[in-house]
């Protein structure tokens, strides 16, 4: 199954303005694989994860995903096989209502209404939100609207889930379920994201980037071990890796 | 800053009525567009010193909110928020024309008073038709309308996407505007210039947003065309429905339905 395979070789991209954002980054994920990318603010996070599906374009390095070379004769095929669910699901949620939005990829793949009424619906019960099938985005909450952009790229059956901070603004128990569901897909997934909580749960590797530079690629158990890598980096021990304030204990983990 | 929040619950309000279910709603939106269309083209043509021509036109109105269920209220609120405009278009013809054209016992009414009323009819009759349009058909079923319709499709699209960003730009405003008022004291802060910056800082926001739509566009394949699930079909009912109106506009545009009333009352007794 070569084509979950997401694979960069020294990518390095910088701004039209001059800006370098990455500065030589090679890594290979392979097929079912659940990647966590950390980093501080600014670390060049999101501009990694366009060059996952062609939005920018390297200064120079290669991103392989699957068996396609990302160019612009296969930019197509692999917005296929990636799906992205970004930060702000308003920017992904734009038709009128839930349905048309998810409906809104299956529909440019050209795929037969039946086929695309089927998709819709599994990919709605499969985040627990068909009830909102017929409602504007607009009047969803957060966590409804966190659902349906996740529907939205499911619909489209993508091999790879590129995600952009998705517990971000959601309430803990909204975060919960999202962690819950998550854990349920068999996607190769690729999680950038500042909850080192949700990490920890989700993903057996992490990639801490700082500055444009991998500065650590590992297990996440041992890369959150490591405190003086993370002060480095700007980042802190996850929460459940921290001592108790209430009864001075040490986690064990 | 409350007015603008109000607003835009309104406009929601408007849409949310757009998924009852009524004899009108269930009728195809192109239908419903067309007269529409029909509608406001007859009452715009009137002359400019017309009044009771233009009454008979209120039936349309009367008929859709009643078989529509709308909510009377709630429609003439919305008239009366933009009904300024309308008021200030006409506001100089009493002034300008003092001729007199009407004598009613004692009282002469001159023409700029009756362009005035013709002007606030005409306006009531025409705004009143495009919120019930909506209202019954939602702003998405007017934009697939258009498209059908053979509209361009880039304006029906744009359209769809000015409905569904203007409640992520209202919101985007009022915090902004929000954050202004918290940290302004005796009206420093409130300036011309500060609302510059603002109106700058929007519009850059907008730009960005407008960048990460287009990237979530072209992530799920899209090619330049909206493809919807929605099917139209015209019915029967959509063409009775459709020519019904049109006929009754032409007759009423070209006869005065008031005078006609009247000829029969005063012809019978």
């Amino acid at each position: 199954m070569s084509h979950h395979i997401v694979e960069v070789k020294d990518l390095k991209y910088s701004y039209p303005d001059g800006t370098p954002a990455l500065d030589g980054i090679s890594f290979l994920i392979t097929h079912g694989e659940s990647v966590a990318v950390v980093g501080s603010n600014g670390a060049g996070k999101s501009t990694l994860l366009h060059h996952l599906n062609g939005y920018l374009t390297p200064t120079s390095g290669m991103v392989r995903i699957g068996d396609l070379p990302l160019s612009k004769s296969t930019v197509q095929a692999v917005r296929r096989s990636v799906g992205m669910v970004f930060q702000d699901p308003d920017d992904q949620l734009f038709m009128p209502t839930v349905a048309d939005d998810v409906a809104f990829g299956p529909l440019n793949l050209g795929l037969p209404l039946e086929e695309v009424n089927d998709r819709v619906d599994r990919a709605l019960t499969t985040v627990g939100a068909l009830h909102l099938k017929n409602r504007p985005p607009y009047k969803l909450s957060g966590g409804e609207k966190r659902s349906v952009a996740i529907a939205s790229t499911l619909s489209m059956s993508p091999d790879i889930l590129v995600m952009d901070e998705p517990s971000a603004n959601l309430d803990p128990q909204a975060r919960r379920r999202l962690i819950e569901l998550l854990s349920t897909f068999t996607h190769t997934k690729i999680i950038a994201t500042h909850d080192l909580d949700m990490a920890l749960d989700l993903c057996d590797r992490t990639i801490i980037l700082h500055g444009g530079l991998i500065t650590a690629d590992g297990p996440t158990l041992d890369i959150f071990r490591d405190s003086a890598l993370l002060r480095r980096s700007h980042l802190e021990k996850p929460l459940s890796m921290q001592g108790c304030p209430a009864c001075g204990s040490m986690a064990v983990k | 800053m409350a007015k603008i929040e109000s607003t835009f619950f309104d406009i929601g309000y408007l849409d949310t009525l757009s998924y009852q279910q009524s004899p009108i709603h269930r009728l195809d939106p192109r239908a419903k567009l067309i007269v529409t269309l029909v509608f406001v083209v007859a009452v715009v043509s009137f002359d400019r010193y017309e009044i009771s021509g233009l009454l008979g036109f209120f039936l349309f109105p009367v008929v859709m909110v009643s078989l529509g269920d709308l909510p009377l209220g709630y429609l003439l609120k919305k008239l009366l928020l933009v009904a300024p405009f309308a008021v200030f278009i006409g506001i100089f013809n009493p002034i300008l024309d003092r001729q007199v054209m009407i004598v009613m016992g004692p009282l002469a009414i001159s023409g700029g008073w009756v362009s005035f009323i013709s002007i606030l009819l005409r306006f009531g009759l025409t705004v009143t038709a495009a919120l019930i349009l909506i209202a019954t058909s939602s702003f998405a079923g007017v934009c697939l309308a258009l498209e059908r319709l053979k509209v361009p499709r880039s304006f029906a699209v744009q359209l769809l996407f000015l409905y569904r960003y203007l409640f992520v730009l209202i919101a985007e405003t009022r915090r902004l505007l929000r954050a202004r008022t918290l940290r302004s004291f005796d009206g420093r802060g409130l300036g011309i210039k500060v609302v510059g910056s603002l109106i700058g800082h929007l519009l850059l926001r907008t730009l960005n947003r407008g960048r990460r739509i287009y990237l979530a566009m072209l992530c799920r394949g899209f090619d330049g065309e909206i493809h919807t699930m929605r099917r139209l079909k015209m019915t029967g009912w959509d063409f009775i429905f459709m020519f019904g109106w049109i006929l009754f506009f032409i007759v009423i545009r070209n006869h005065n339905l008031p005078q006609l009333i009247g000829n029969l009352l005063t012809g019978v007794f």
